[in-house]
């Protein structure tokens, strides 16, 4: 058991292109921390560069106190589970399990201890003469789960593992891996691109963009106080409703005046769609702002629909989320109001928030 | 394997009548002559000749120089197809870990293969000559007596070192593909799992490329025992004294040189009998042990 420590990790490639800009990361002991980001953001270099699979331009990265940039990806006491899964196809199912622990020399005895237990946590014991090629995808998946675990390691690293299932499974398998690593209490750095998936495994989220961390906390903490607007708009589906402030956008707006009167020019507000309501007879509340729109289109999700429309001349687009199932036509214009504790203020110009009070 | 259908019945006959007309021509027709001729014996000059049943195997069988061309065919074929894979390998992982100029490394560990045999032959031949070659040189005045027309157990080196030169480059091809097929987590995971560079070489990389290794030692004992003829002829011509005489060229040798054809022929029967009993021998033991991906 052990936690990992990043100070100021750079990764530049021979080329020139900085793929990691000076990541500082500390990862606690027993904690389950996923990286998250759209492609090409570095999470996945990073992730390598702690397995030891990519160099270190510059920084330091420790495991369990220890630094470990000159050292080998099996000095290193950490266990990986790739995306494509890796599992050797000529090998059977316990072949691979055991594969790392002949390498490092432990008791046969001791080996088959492990991997009849991992293989009974994995329910996989019935695979264990079969071959790769054999095996279904989620099946695979175990298989490298199990690889990990049998090596009782400082830490386990997970690179996309369930990118390659269908969704119902990947649901199955993103509950297993998150009770697994609640179990087992092993350090885990996960990368994925699926933000859903990252708000559900992590104990801490980490949101990265072009190489940088826009903002680390708990999942809660960063979907409520996100701190910039990439956050704002990457985690939450659909994404937060954004509308920058121009000169002539408060005089379109209705509700409460004290509100209107706080959104300055050259910020912008968001306002989640699960936060917004369509304004019936009941009309407006007091501390509510409303904005006018024209419907654009509306999507059924199941127990609930989202309903986009285009607000004013700046044509800034709103989704609004509403119970149960909702028809409007294309062009219908309706009315949405957010209550004014709902808003998240962002400076538009550094995309910093803003934590004026109302 | 899905069934194909076909608009009629002739056009799958005429689309595989190229392949098979090619193997008619080039292999049935003449493999069916040598079976035919085997059994006849002609007189030096080609006017009379006559029917002698199984009399040239037998005449073949029981000499002496024959045994002797069947020892040195399986040391040079034997020695040739290890030396080719065994470097061609060597150098597909040594291009593994190339990082400056790989498509160049590429490129002229391709070039050999490039080069005519006779011509292949010729380079060692030049290289090597006693009286003018630059490395006989070399080798003489390191103290190494090296003449290979006159000592046939350096004759044979030379013959085995020009044939497997030639074939590297066709292994390295091969060789260089089958790596670059494995995926790159594959080698990363065994990495993490704590093999090193060798082992995970021979318990990742090596099965991985068995298909290929499987492959090519088909194609290099049939290449050592038949296409080597070109470079035997222009480094040794068979010397000194037999020495490098292999079957392959002791058909030519006896059926064009010494005009005996019937001989030759029973020769050449005897040569396909054992290369077709060697890949059935290599499919039946050696392909099981291959896992096909």
């Amino acid at each position: 058991m052990a936690g990992i420590e990043l100070k100021d990790v750079r990764k530049v490639y021979a080329g020139g292109v900085e793929a990691v800009k000076g990541v500082s990361l500390d990862v606690q002991d027993g904690h389950f921390v996923v990286l998250v980001g759209p492609s090409g953001c570095g999470k996945s270099t990073l992730l390598r560069m702690v397995a030891g699979l990519e160099s270190i331009t510059s920084g330091t990265i420790a495991i369990g106190g220890r630094t470990v940039n000159e050292l080998e990806p099996a000095e290193r006491d950490i266990a990986m589970v790739f995306q494509n899964y890796a599992l050797y196809p000529h090998m059977t199912v316990r072949r691979n399990l055991e594969y790392g622990l002949r390498n490092r020399r432990i008791p046969s005895d001791e080996i088959t201890r492990r991997v009849n237990e991992a293989a009974a946590i994995l329910e996989i014991a019935p695979l264990l003469d079969r071959k790769p090629g054999q095996l279904s995808g989620g099946q695979r998946q175990r298989v490298a789960m199990g690889r990990a675990i049998v090596r009782e390691p400082a830490a386990f690293l997970f690179d996309e593992p369930l990118s390659n299932l269908d969704a119902k499974l990947r649901v199955q398998m993103r509950a297993e891996i998150r009770s697994l690593q609640r179990r087992l209490g092993t350090t885990s750095l996960y990368v994925t691109h699926d933000q859903l998936e990252a708000m559900t495994l992590a104990d801490q989220l980490v949101v990265l963009s072009a190489g940088h961390i826009e903002q680390a906390g708990s999942p809660m903490e960063i979907y409520e106080r996100p701190a910039t607007l990439f956050v704002a708009t990457f985690i939450g589906s659909p994404a937060m409703n954004l509308l920058p402030i121009e000169p002539e956008t408060a005089s379109q707006l209705a509700g409460s005046s004290a509100v209107r009167d706080s959104l300055s020019v050259g910020t912008t507000i968001g306002i989640r769609p699960e936060h917004m309501r369509l304004v019936g007879d009941e009309g407006i509340q007091d501390d509510e702002i409303a904005a006018d729109l024209v419907v654009t289109g509306v999507e059924l999700v199941g127990a609930e629909s989202y309903v986009y429309g285009v607000f004013g001349a700046q044509k800034a687009e709103i989704a609004v989320r509403v119970p149960g199932y909702r028809h409007f036509d294309g062009g219908t214009p309706i009315r949405a109001a957010a209550g004014a504790t709902s808003l998240h203020r962002f400076d538009s110009k550094t995309g910093l928030r803003l934590d004026s009070p109302v | 394997m899905p069934r194909a259908v076909f608009p009629n019945r002739i056009l799958p006959y005429a689309l595989l009548a190229p392949q098979v007309a090619i193997t008619l021509v080039f292999f049935y027709w003449p493999a069916s002559q040598a079976l035919y001729q085997s059994t006849l014996r002609q007189d030096p000059f080609g006017l009379k000749t006559r029917f002698v049943g199984l009399e040239n195997f037998e005449a073949v069988l029981s000499d002496p120089s024959y045994l002797n061309a069947i020892e040195t065919t399986l040391i040079f074929s034997l020695a040739t197809a290890a030396l080719a894979m065994a470097l061609a390998l060597l150098f597909a992982s040594a291009a593994e870990k190339v990082i400056a100029g790989k498509g160049l490394y590429r490129t002229l560990m391709i070039w050999p293969y490039a080069v005519a045999p006779a011509v292949a032959g010729l380079l060692w031949l030049f290289m090597f000559n006693p009286t003018m070659g630059t490395f006989a040189y070399i080798l003489r005045r390191s103290g190494i007596p090296w003449d290979p027309l006159l000592d046939g157990n350096q004759a044979m080196l030379l013959v085995i070192f020009a044939a497997a030169w030639k074939q590297i480059s066709y292994n390295f091809l091969f060789f260089v593909a089958a790596m670059q097929s494995i995926p790159r987590s594959l080698i990363e995971a065994a990495a993490i799992d704590g093999a090193r560079s060798t082992k995970r070489f021979w318990t990742i990389v090596f099965p991985l490329i068995a298909p290929t290794t499987f492959f090519l030692l088909v194609v290099n004992t049939v290449y050592a025992f038949f296409d080597t003829f070109g470079i035997i002829d222009a480094v040794t011509a068979g010397g000194p004294a037999k020495a490098t005489e292999t079957l392959v060229y002791k058909v030519y040798n006896d059926g064009f040189v010494n005009l005996d054809l019937g001989g030759s022929a029973a020769q050449s029967v005897i040569l396909m009998a054992i290369v077709i009993a060697l890949t059935a021998i290599q499919f039946r033991y050696v392909e099981r042990k291959v896992h096909y991906g």
